[in-house]
């Protein structure tokens, strides 16, 4: 079963799908962090129906399987007359799936933060952005942070999907040797070794943060 | 923009992709439902006494959380294969989604089980009932109301990866049927643009429902 006809050239094949998978989720977390602290904080200080409004546009991309977002897109931006590689598609559709998740525990991390804290900083004189960066940034952070690390993890692991439109990342690149070497198992062992290795230390050093900062 | 937009070839073929919905949802429900029952498996056995139990579980767990679920279903259904064990799409992607479902499930109900106070086991063994007894009438029930949220969250994502059945070639579900009407037509915006309208209105509903559920189990 496991007479290796994988070579190392095919093991390399991979690592470099591993980089282009690892670049993906680079730009989705960067795009996708900016997107959603800034309407994080749009949905936290907005009053009322504004605030809702955008908290019901971006449930769509919550609801809307990630496969049929990265396959709508692509097919819309050639209507439009763009023309995009794959990989940039995959990005955009990638960070904004994030940002709809992001907006959420930004929101969430932004009221946590005590009315009573902030009102005290803005009577002590504080600017509204002082206020945002030395009041609110830190104390949110603490709550938020163990949050966006699962998301910034379920990114990398969404990013896997956009195989389906040609991107070569590391599932689509085991693919490709799996159909020359016929080993699937050996293969796909190998990619869910290399997904597990991004994964976990991030993973556990999430868990560490947030049992470390309850502990306070 | 010179594209002339086709729907009516979608609208003729609605009835099966409403037929695909009924198959995506059942999908959804039957993880769903292996997921929590081998879920509840592994949360007792990571925090049960037996050793072994609990390092099968931890691996479980930690696999199914940190590979994609892609990966996952890939390797059941292409990975089985070695093993002599050829299952079809629609099993594999049933069986790839309750792997993961579990796994994260387990981790939702040690928490649950945790937040149930001790002194109510102690309680029902004292009056007499046997362990697994105790499990099943006073356990049980109380977790499920605490995790009632979470699991509802599981399934409504559970519903959005049988989208994932494309990729092994599952074509009865809400995403096959789309699929396999757009490579007939290649209107690929509008078939998909129907069918996630589809998949919101599935989402959507299952929360309702499990909203009017809950509002009819939990009440005193």
């Amino acid at each position: 079963m496991f007479n290796a006809s994988v070579s190392f050239h095919d093991v390399l094949f991979m690592l470099r799908g591993a980089g282009v998978t690892l670049l993906l989720t680079f730009w989705a977390v960067v795009g996708g962090t900016t997107l959603g602290v800034l309407f994080g904080l749009l949905r936290a200080s907005a009053p009322g129906w504004p605030s809702f409004a955008l908290g019901a546009v971006l449930d769509v991309f919550r609801s809307v399987p990630l496969l049929i977002q990265i396959i709508l897109v692509n097919a819309f931006a050639p209507i439009l007359g763009f023309d995009v590689s794959a990989f940039t598609i995959a990005c955009i559709v990638l960070a904004v799936y994030g940002a709809a998740y992001c907006t959420e525990i930004v929101r969430a991390s932004v009221l946590a933060v005590p009315q009573p804290t902030r009102r005290a900083a803005r009577s002590l004189g504080l600017t509204w952005a002082d206020d945002l960066t030395a009041i609110v940034f830190p104390i949110a952070l603490r709550v938020g942070l163990p949050g966006w690390i699962g998301l910034a993890l379920g990114l990398m692991k969404d990013s896997a999907l956009v195989l389906w439109i040609g991107v070569i990342e590391l599932l689509r690149s085991s693919q490709i040797v799996v159909t020359r070497t016929q080993q699937p198992l050996l293969v796909l062992g190998i990619a869910g070794a290399i997904y597990f290795l991004i994964s976990f230390p991030i993973a556990r050093a999430g868990a560490w943060f947030e049992r470390r900062w309850q502990d306070q | 923009m010179n594209y002339s937009f086709h729907w009516r070839p979608v609208f003729q073929v609605m009835p099966e992709m409403l037929a695909g919905c009924l198959v995506t949802v059942e999908i959804a429900a039957l993880s769903t439902v292996i997921g929590v029952a081998i879920g509840v498996a592994l949360a007792l056995g990571r925090t049960g006494g037996n050793r072994a139990a609990a390092a099968f579980a931890l691996a479980w767990i930690e696999f199914g959380r940190n590979t994609p679920g892609l990966f996952q279903i890939y390797l059941v259904y292409f990975g089985l294969g070695s093993f002599g064990l050829h299952l079809n799409s629609y099993a594999a992607l049933t069986a790839g989604i309750a792997f993961n479902n579990a796994s994260y499930l387990a981790e939702t109900f040690r928490g649950g089980l945790r937040a149930i106070p001790s002194t109510q086991t102690r309680a029902a063994r004292s009056l007499g009932m046997s362990a697994p007894l105790a499990f099943r009438l006073i356990m049980l029930p109380q977790l499920f109301r605490i995790v009632y949220y979470p699991m509802v969250n599981q399934m409504i994502l559970s519903v959005l990866m049988t989208a994932l059945g494309l990729t092994v070639g599952l074509d009865t579900d809400l995403a096959g049927v789309t699929q396999h009407f757009n490579v007939l037509t290649y209107r690929t915006f509008e078939y998909f643009s129907v069918a996630a309208a589809l998949y919101y209105l599935i989402a959507k509903a299952m929360m309702l429902t499990s909203r009017v559920v809950a509002w009819r189990l939990f009440r005193y």
